[in-house]
């Protein structure tokens, strides 16, 4: 035998890693006291969250004052959320008629089920659920939000605001342009010239203007082109126009998730002999919609806060009715109140968005199911 | 040994004159191939030499500017409804498999069938466990397909195109991208399939798989068929100087 020759005969046991490595002690000094630099970011970091978040919580909360009837109740120098709880049924819903405030809760509830019934991945009727919530609850939403049927009275637009016009903007301005951004996308990556011309020309036109540019459009110029007998509602002008604009980076955001799909499946489905609808449809689209998730929410966070400019062609969103009521004689002075609060709520629907989003993420990532 | 049977008289795949260029590069050069039914035809020939485009042709993932292609009775030209007529007829097998990562083992091969052939999904699911049984899988059905190894994948991919119950099958190197390990499975499906008397067109490099399935070798250079022969006299006594080349490279190694 030569000296090269080497063989084991026993095999090594598994063993748990070096003490000091692991748990919450091992973890911290790795991650922040793991050098002199360090260590000192790691105190400096400290330093200044205490700084900045001991005035703000007292200010916020433990000097704050939060029921009353008018600013005299505010007394402890702290915050005064009097200021929003004394208005928050306005905040949350405009000038509707408080006692149909209901059919607007419904609404919201009805659709907060709907889509929690499709985020919990244990739940059966996934799909009974989602032609429900794409075909049958925008009709239902409808006639609950503005009435003229069934018995309930009509609501005019103009009366609508607060949070619940934030909502009704944002979730149609989604639920609309997905399906047009997708056609977009589609034509954009046509091989026919005319179509493809068409989608890039929309597609670049829109997304190289403001927002604000085309709400300003849908307000005052597009009355100009149709006849002065068509009343056009402002709410539906606006809707339009943050529809179009949207789908406009809808498209792009969903050429983006195309693009990530190999060449392989578009050729085994052509082979299998798929039209090119139900290639797209059962194989291509599917695939890339996962994809696409990030950048769905993204534009869908980025819209969501775009709805406060509404307030600049008169609709009253969540901001504008908030900077209305600060213009309340009785309530000058407490707009770092009114702004914060506004502030609050667009935060937390951002998050939660943000969040779920991240959650889909990890999901498709791990798991190899889609259901 | 030789692979000489009894063939039916009837062509199934027609080639005639046909060429093809990807803008200025003329790929293919006047490529003549007929395949009768039950015929059993390997392609093989140096990396970049057309074989992939060549069958690729016959299905219309890639479309060839000059001459015919006659598939099952069919002529494959603009018309959109002799090429889904055509694909439903022809089965293909890619090298990296291109299963459907979304769908489980059993929705992949169940997929075709419901949407294109139209068949009730009880049915369509039934036709795929029957082929998934035949490749020797059918115990993965419920599993997506990364979740298996590439033979096994490739096994389903076969059965995926069988499923669809084609008139041939194409291969465009079935086994190149497996581990040495899994190459086996693989070619004992495809051996099985062609005793079954399925007219397949294989590219590969398995010049075993040639010499015991193959009623023709094909051997393609620079886009164009240079030599074509039963494996015997195709192995024993290349006449070509390229193939002799070339089989004395891929035999030496
Ligand atoms: N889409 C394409 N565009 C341009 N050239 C291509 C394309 N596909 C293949 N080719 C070229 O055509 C030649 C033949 O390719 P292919 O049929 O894939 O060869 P093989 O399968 O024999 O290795 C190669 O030189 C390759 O570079
Ligand atoms: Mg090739």
């Amino acid at each position: 035998m030569s000296d090269l020759s080497k063989v084991r005969h026993e095999m090594l046991p598994d063993l748990p890693p070096p003490e000091n490595t692991t748990g919450p002690v091992g973890w911290m000094r790795r991650h922040l006291f793991s050098s002199v630099t360090n260590t000192v970011l790691t105190l400096f970091t400290l330093y200044i969250l205490y700084i900045l978040l001991v005035p703000t919580i007292d200010w916020a909360f433990i000097k704050a004052d939060w029921f009353g009837e008018t600013r005299d109740a505010c007394t402890s120098g702290g915050a005064c959320w009097v200021f929003v709880t004394t208005r928050f049924s306005q905040f949350l819903y405009g000038f509707y008629p408080e006692e149909l405030t209901w059919r607007i809760n419904l609404a919201f509830i009805l659709l907060a089920v709907q889509l929690v019934w499709l985020m919990i991945p244990k739940l059966p009727f996934k799909g009974i659920v989602s032609v429900l919530v794409l075909f049958v609850y925008p009709v239902v939403a409808f006639y609950l939000l503005y009435g003229g049927s069934f018995g309930l009275d009509v609501v005019e637009t103009h009366k609508w605001g607060g949070l619940s016009l934030t909502l009704v903007l944002a979730v149609i301005g989604i639920v609309a342009a997905l399906p047009f951004g997708v056609l977009l996308a589609l034509g954009r990556r046509s091989e026919m010239p005319i179509v493809k011309s068409f989608c890039v020309v929309y597609i670049e036109l829109w997304r190289g203007v403001p927002l604000i540019t085309v709400l300003f459009m849908a307000s005052v110029m597009l009355p100009l082109f149709v006849p002065a007998e068509v009343t056009f509602d402002k709410l539906l002008r606006a809707l339009i126009g943050i529809v179009m604009f949207q789908s406009a980076y809808m498209a792009e955001v969903v050429r983006g998730g195309l693009q990530a799909i190999p060449k392989g499946q578009y050729e085994a489905a052509q082979a299998l002999g798929l039209n090119y609808w139900k290639m797209m449809g059962l194989i291509v689209l599917p695939q890339a919609l996962k994809l696409m998730i990030p950048g769905i929410v993204n534009t869908f966070i980025a819209l969501f806060k775009d709805t406060s400019l509404v307030l600049i062609i008169g609709l009253f969103d969540l901001l504008a009715i908030v900077q209305a009521g600060l213009t309340d004689p009785k309530w000058l002075g407490y707009s770092v109140e009114g702004y914060a609060f506004v502030a609050l709520m667009f935060w937390i629907f951002c998050f939660g968005m943000s969040k779920y989003s991240q959650h889909l993420e990890r999901h498709f990532h791990t798991g190899h199911g889609s259901r | 040994m030789s692979n000489t049977r009894q063939l039916d008289d009837k062509v199934m795949v027609e080639m005639r004159g046909v060429n093809k260029w990807y803008g200025q590069f003329h790929v293919l050069k006047d490529v003549n191939l007929k395949v009768r039914q039950g015929e059993r035809i390997v392609i093989c020939g140096p990396s970049g030499s057309g074989k992939s485009t060549t069958i690729r042709c016959i299905n219309r993932l890639e479309e060839h500017q000059k001459g015919d292609i006659v598939v099952a009775d069919t002529v494959l030209n603009n018309d959109l409804k002799n090429i889904e007529t055509i694909r439903r007829e022809v089965g293909m097998v890619f090298q990296h498999f291109n299963l459907f990562p979304h769908l489980t083992v059993l929705e992949n091969c169940a997929l075709a069938p419901i949407w294109v052939r139209k068949t009730p999904r009880a049915e369509a699911e039934e036709i795929a466990m029957k082929y998934l049984r035949r490749v020797r899988i059918e115990e993965q059905a419920l599993k997506y397909p990364g979740q298996l190894s590439g033979g096994q994948q490739q096994r389903v991919a076969i059965a995926r195109s069988l499923c669809m119950n084609p008139q041939v099958m194409l291969f465009d190197e079935p086994t190149s991208a497996l581990d040495p390990e899994m190459i086996k499975e693989v070619l004992d499906v495809m051996i099985e399939l062609a005793e079954e008397g399925m007219t397949m067109l294989c590219v590969t490099h398995e010049m075993g798989f040639a010499k015991t399935v193959a009623d023709r070798v094909i051997f393609m250079d620079k886009g164009q068929i240079i030599e074509e022969n039963e494996p015997e006299a195709f192995f024993n006594n290349p006449q070509s100087e390229r193939t002799q080349a070339f089989l004395s490279q891929i035999l030496n190694h």
